[in-house]
Parts: structure tokens; sequence; C-alpha cells
């Protein structure tokens, strides 16, 4: 105990500044690198061109989105494996809204299938105390089956015209509007988690359960809250889909779970709570957004691109939460 | 009667013996030259303080820790340091405090953790093992079902499988440390009854306690080391609980003196708690008065139930019945945000898993209970939460680079100082500590206790819980003894520091340790 106090409590040198942060923010390295490798190496395939840079940003929209929510869950010591599902489900329910009753009624339907969604997987798991990971995969299939049920298995056409205007479907001026969604997400997700009261509850509760309650927070009621709102920001997630195809579909979302909970291990969240960062998802989400386009670009077969993508992951992964697990 | 029991002791073959044992931790003597010889037939009481070095000797016993002097003898063969493997294999079986099971396996299987018996085939021989760990509780005289789960059982019972592993090892020398803090009255006895017949077998049996009524009753020997010396060794008999005591303790005192003022109590009662009793444990009742400006001590064995007394009052734990009336008002306490509502602060016993989130910065660490306060917006004031960590940072004197480094950097005393601080932030009415300066150094203790007489003195109110009874004296106006989740007896310091009676010849702390062994009968 005493002898790390002596060197903790030393001055920190520059080089020491930096073998101990690099890790943390490996994430920026690697997308540097990644991008540059795929810009120099697929320039002449158009890797570069804006067109192309803004086509990675709109298929990378919807997972960037719902990683920003993923980061306050991961950051609160919980995991939501149930998001690609339920942005299934919220498009579906969305589509059958706005054919139903227009613009309004369909986001009202989108944002109510979050709310109740986020709010079943809250109380399972803060009252009746089940792991998110049980409540949330349980929930993967209920609400899939839900999506199918409802919809009759069929893709459910969005033919009001705004609609799609509004959620990922336009451009406004240049930019397309499912960038400008990441952003404001994105925005608000990090000032939430950096800035606000209920952030650090957040990382307090992922970082240490007991000390949280000893410190009075209410542990629960946090959890609740977090649970909520990335079951809410899925659901947004498969309002942009869609709005992005003009259908809700069942299949849509489809797997997301995964790339999600990849782009934020990859920005730096830790695993195992008390410690996450929103700009790093954003940049691990595009990363991810970047490897997919690079390796279709550069005329890889699927099955090349699954593999590749997997361990380009690992690697990023197992650089950036090397050293991270708890004690 | 004293050369009948020396004569008897003579004809018993030495299990173990342990000469001139020396190790220091940095430029700290744990142990000097201690010579310890434990006998075979016969129940070793190792006594002394916290930091005595017991834990220190009987690592060096199991091999985890390497003596930097002097030798071990285990039967006729004399090693310079053992290994954990070597030490189990000659025959040294550890009963731990905390328990080493693993909760979701049988008896069985933990019993023969990692020498299980195998069938012909190279499996695991399950039958073999069940009726291996049955014999054994059969030669114990306890009847444990060897297919019961482990976290089925209660704590005694998983005491005694503890002990059914050792033997499982054919342990020669069992070394039991605080066995009985967690059992029942009932438990205890049948554990007592267990020692008695491994002591008939000639087993060599080594037990550390606090506490002295179970020495007097089981030990056939003891051992007292202060400071790290051997203070003396010599037959139970020798002893009485007076004498005993005051060999722990020492006969200087430790000057704590300087941290005594007179008492800054007013006369205004702030906390009336009566007749409190907990929901998870039968039997207690406390009922107490705390002013404003006092100081209560809080004495007790471990499991007396001191520290669920605090969490009860902090709200972390559901009260069964009784009532608190916090400034005339009668209060329920549900929760420890309604606590910290109402002015009250815990500072917890385990700083590092219930104080403190040790990854996160000691801002981040100090803003915890005071968010609310920090801003009328759902925002952090920055400026404001740097502005109060600083000046916890210089008013407590916590050495640190900067108020990011993460808690875990810093050492156990600057971690208390943290802990304390965060809730000194919220500007607390009734301050409580548990066990405060239990494994932090000698300045940052003297820096808890000054702090605590000066947070007294500007009309705070203090519930101090220690094992330290040399502090309690120190720092309490008034010393209440906890046993057996019984608030028993509260003291006034001035009567045990100049009473008359039987125990004159005691320091008042000898007094309150008496006090606190015999569960509150005075003196």
């Amino acid at each position: 105990m005493s002898d790390t106090t002596a060197m903790s409590e030393r001055r920190e040198t520059p080089l020491g500044y930096f073998k101990r942060t690099w890790r943390q923010n490996i994430i920026y390295i690697g997308f540097a690198v990644v991008f540059l490798f795929f810009a120099l190496t697929l320039h002449d395939k158009g890797f570069l061109t804006p067109n192309n840079i803004l086509n990675i940003a709109r298929q990378t929209a919807m997972i960037a989105v719902m990683a920003v929510a993923m980061t306050l869950v991961l950051s609160s010591g919980e995991i939501d494996l149930s998001v690609g599902a339920v942005a299934g489900l919220a498009s579906v329910t969305t589509a059958m809204a706005v054919a139903w009753g227009g613009l309004p009624a369909g986001i009202a339907a989108g944002i109510m299938t979050g709310v109740t969604v986020g709010l079943i997987n809250g109380f399972l798991s803060t009252r009746l105390m089940i792991p998110t990971f049980l409540t949330t995969l349980a929930m993967m299939g209920i609400a899939k089956g839900t999506a199918m049920w409802v919809s009759g298995t069929a893709a459910i056409p969005v033919l009001d015209r705004t609609y799609p205007a509004i959620f990922g479907g336009g451009n406004i001026g240049a930019i397309p509007t499912l960038l400008l969604w990441m952003l404001v997400i994105g925005v608000i997700g990090h000032i939430v988690l950096r800035r606000t009261k209920f952030g650090r509850q957040v990382l307090a509760v992922g970082g240490n359960v007991v000390a949280a309650r000893y410190s009075g927070i209410n542990t629960g009621r946090i959890k609740l809250w977090v649970i909520v709102i990335s079951a809410v920001t899925a659901s947004l997630a498969g309002m942009l889909y869609a709005g992005r195809l003009q259908t809700g579909r069942f299949q849509l979302g489809e797997g997301d779970e995964l790339s999600v909970i990849a782009a934020v291990v990859l920005g730096g969240t830790s695993l195992f709570g008390g410690k996450g960062t929103v700009v790093g998802s954003i940049i691990g989400a595009l990363m991810i957004g970047v490897i997919n386009n690079g390796l279709i670009l550069m005329g890889l077969e699927y099955s090349q691109q699954l593999i590749a993508r997997g361990g380009i992951i690992i690697l990023a992964v197992a650089l950036s939460q090397a050293g991270t697990r708890p004690a | 009667m004293g050369a009948h029991h020396v004569s008897d002791l003579t004809v018993k073959p030495i299990a173990v013996e342990m000469t001139n044992i020396s190790k220091r931790f940095g430029g700290v003597h744990a142990l000097r030259d201690v010579s310890v010889t434990v006998r075979s037939g016969e129940i070793h009481a190792l006594l002394g303080e916290n930091g005595a070095g017991k834990s220190t000797i009987l690592k060096i016993l199991r091999g985890v820790q390497a003596p930097d002097g002097g030798s071990i003898a285990i039967g006729d063969e004399a090693f310079e340091r053992l290994t954990p493997q070597l030490a189990r294999q000659k025959g040294i079986g550890m009963i731990f405090q905390e328990m080493s099971l693993v909760p979701t396996l049988t008896v069985a299987q933990n019993v023969f953790l990692a020498s299980e018996p195998l069938t012909g085939a190279g499996l695991i021989d399950d039958n073999a093992m069940q009726r291996r760990s049955a014999g054994i509780f059969a030669s114990m005289g306890v009847s444990i079902n060897p297919a019961a789960i482990v976290s089925d059982l209660s704590t005694g019972q998983q005491q005694l499988t503890e002990i059914a592993k050792a033997l499982s090892q054919n342990a020669a020398v069992l070394v039991l440390d605080e066995p009985t803090s967690a059992l029942t009255a009932g438990e205890v006895d049948i554990l007592f009854d267990l020692l008695r017949r491994l002591r008939a077998e000639g087993k060599a049996i080594v037990y550390v306690s606090h506490r002295m009524d179970e020495i007097f009753r089981i030990a056939d020997h003891a051992t007292v080391l202060r400071d790290g010396r051997l203070i003396d060794s010599r037959p139970i008999t020798d002893y009485t609980l007076t004498t005993l005591i005051a060999d722990i303790m020492g006969k200087e005192t430790r000057d704590l003196s300087e941290f005594t003022t007179a008492s800054t109590a007013q006369d205004e009662v702030i906390l009336r708690v009566e007749n409190l009793s907990s929901k998870l444990r039968h039997g207690g009742n406390v009922s107490f008065s705390l002013r404003r400006g006092e100081v209560l001590g809080i004495a007790g064995l471990l499991g007396a139930g001191r520290s669920r007394l605090a969490r009860m009052l902090f709200g972390l734990e559901p009260i069964a019945g009784g009532t608190i009336t916090l400034r005339g008002h009668t209060t329920a306490i549900g929760s420890p945000q309604q606590a910290t509502e109402l002015g009250l602060a815990l500072v917890p016993e385990d700083r590092r898993r219930q104080g403190l989130v040790l990854a996160h910065s000691i801002q981040r660490n100090i803003e915890l209970p005071i968010l609310k306060r920090l801003g009328s917006t759902p925002f952090v004031d920055q400026p404001k939460s740097r502005a109060a960590t600083d000046e916890l940072i210089k008013r407590l004197a916590i050495k640190v680079a900067s108020r990011e480094a993460p808690a875990n950097s810093l050492s156990g005393g600057n971690q208390q100082k943290i802990v304390i601080g965060k809730w000194l932030a919220t500007d607390p009415d009734i301050l409580i500590l548990d066990e405060p300066t239990a494994g932090i150094d000698i300045g940052s203790k003297g820096e808890v206790l000054r702090l605590v007489r000066e947070l007294a003195a500007q009309g705070k109110s203090i519930i101090f819980i220690s094992s330290e009874l040399v502090e309690l004296m120190a720092v309490s106006d008034r010393i209440a003894v906890m046993s057996g989740g019984r608030l028993v007896e509260t003291i006034d310091k001035s009567d045990l520091l100049n009473s008359t009676g039987e125990a004159t010849d005691l320091r008042a702390e000898q007094k309150l340790q008496l006090i606190v062994q015999q569960g509150g009968k005075h003196v």
C-alpha cells in the first residue's frame, strides 16, 4: 500500500503520461491509421470522394446513435443486447403508425416502443434483480417476435413524404440528415456523461455500486434510467432505418447489438463499468464503417470481409482494453 | 498445580518450533526474535493487539511470507523458510477467517478440492469423495451432509467443513484465526468440543482470538506478542483475565493524550435511539443518546453489532423495531439519501469497497454525496466542485499530486481522508466513523483523531466505532459497549479514568477491555 503511494505521488514525466494513457486513446490512433491506409491504397477507387465519405456516415449513423446510449449502459456496469431487435420493432411500429395517423402518430409510436421496452427491461433488472445480460437477451427475441407478428413478417412501406426527410432519408444542403442525427445525439450524450450530475452517478454506479449506494445515490433508479435511455435510443435508430429505407421491417437492425458493443468497447469504454467516452464510441462506430467500406472497395468477397473485420476489431479491442480489467 | 502442568507439557512432543523469527517490512519490524513452541495435544493461544505481529507469524508458518531471520522446525526437520506447498505437505492446516470454500460446490467437493479421489478410469470418484467426507465428519463427531451445497450451510457448518478439509490433508497442526467471530453460542460449543477431541487425538492447535473468555475456556497455553516482540509464553493457568490483558496491552501507555480535550458536549440532545433492533439479526437492542458536540465511542468485539448499528442509522439496513429521534422528531431513515438529507454521514468500515470508487479521481469521489448541492441545474458546477475538492485536500492535508489522481493511487491513510472528506463536504450534524483508523499509518491516525475533536468543538456530534481502545479512550466523551447485538453499557470516560474498586491498578483502557471482554459486567 505505502510503496504504491510513493510511486504515484511523484510527478509524472510526459513519457510516463503517454505510456499510461496511450491505450485509452488507441481508438484515435487506430482510426487515423485505418483511414490513412485506405486513403492511400484505395485512392484510385474513390475512397476519398465526398460521396463515399458521406455514404460511410449514412451507413454508420444508426450504429453510432445506438453506441452513444450503449456507452451509458456499459459505463453503469450493465449491458443491452436488445438494441438491434428493438430498432427493428420500432421501424415496424413507426411505419404502421405513419400509415394510420401520419407523422405525429409515427413519431409517438416509435418513442413509445422504446419507453415500453426500456421500462420492462429496467424493472426486471432493478426490481427483480435479473441481470441485464439475461433480460435484454430475452427481450431480443420478444422484440423480434413482436415485430414479425404485428407486421405479419411483411415490409411496411412509409408513404409519408415528410417522414423520410426528417428521419434519415434526406439532406439539409449537402449534409445528410443522418449525419446531423448522429452529431446531435453524440453531443447530447457527451454532455450528459461528462457534465451532468446524472452522468457522474452513472459512472459511480458502474465504478463501484456499493460505494455509490453508501454515498446516497439511488443506484436502482440510475440503472433504470440508463436502460430506458438505451431502448429509446434504439427505437430512434429504428425510426432512422425506416426513414432511410422508407420501410419498416423486422430484419432492420438485426445483429446491430454486436456492432454497437464493438464500437463502444473499441472507443475505450470499459466493459466492466465506471469508465466511458461517447466521443470514442462514435469514432469506434465510424471506424467499423470505414473498415466495412474499405474492404468492399478493396474487392474482398463477403466471406473475406467478415474475417478481416473480425480480426481488426479483436486487435483494436485487445489494445484498448488491455490493463483495464478489474483487479 | 503449576509444576504439575509444566511436567505435563514436557512429555508432549513438539509439533512446530519457530526460533528467533524476525521479519521487517521496509523500516518496520513486524517481528523481532520471536520464538514459539507449539506442542502436539495442546491448544495454543496466540494473543496480541492488532499490529502485534500475529498475522505475520501465521503467514510465515503457512509459507506465504519468508522470515528475514530465524528457523522453523516441524517434527525433526528444520527449515529456513516454508512455501505454501511445503507447509501443507508438512501438515500445517490453516482455517481461514474469511472462508475459503467454493459456495456452489458440495461439502465433499470442497473437502477434496484439487485432491479429488479418482476412479480407475481417471474420472473423479464422487462416491468415494462423499464416503470419505462422511468418515471425516464422523471422526469429528459432527453431522454434516457431504452432499449438501456449501452456500446452504450455516457459518458454523462452513467452519467445520474447513476443518474437515484441513484434516483430509492430514494436518497435524491446525491454525484457527478468529474462528468464532461469526458463530452463534451453540456453534461455538460444537467447535470447542471438536477442538478438545482433536487435542486428545494429539493434534496441535494454534488458536487466535480477541475473546479472552474463549481463551480461558479452551486454551492450554498462551503466547503474547506486542509490537512484534515476544512478551511471554506460559500455561494459561498462570494467567488471570487481568494479568493477561495487562500483558497484551503493555505497561507503558501509548501517549494519545494530546488528542484528549475537555468535553465539548452541549446540552441539546441531537439524536436519541431507543430499543433499536435489526431485521437481519434477532435479539439486538440498542438505546443511547447523543448530544451536540459530543463524541460517543462504541467499543465491542468483532460481531458485536457495531457496524450493523451504523448501517441502521444510515438507512442501509432494515430496522425491525425501536425509534430514532433526531432533533426532537421521531424519524424513519429508509435510505442513505434520506440519512444524508437529515444531516447524517457515515464513513464506512471498508473504505475500498464501501467508501470509494477506486478507479475514479479524488474530485469525482468527493463530489458524489454533494452532487445535489453542486448547482441547481442538471449540470455539475465544475468550478464549485473543484473548489470544494481543493479546500478539503488542504484542510485534511491529503498528500496528492492533483485532484485528478485516481483514489487507488493513494496510501490507505490518504484514501481514508478522502472518504472522511467527501462526508465533511456535506456538512453533517452527525458523523458516524466506523473503524476510521484501521490499516492506516500512525501519522494519519493522529490526524483523524485530532480532526474528530476539532469537529466536536465545532458542534458536530460524532459516533466513533473502534477496536483500538486506547484511541477510544483518547477521543471519546462517553463509551458505549456492545455485545451480541445489544448495547450493554454506557460509561463516562471520567469513570474509567478515576474509578475505584478491585481493578484500580489497571489503566483506563485495560479496564475498558475488561468490560468489553465480560460483555458489560462492571468491574
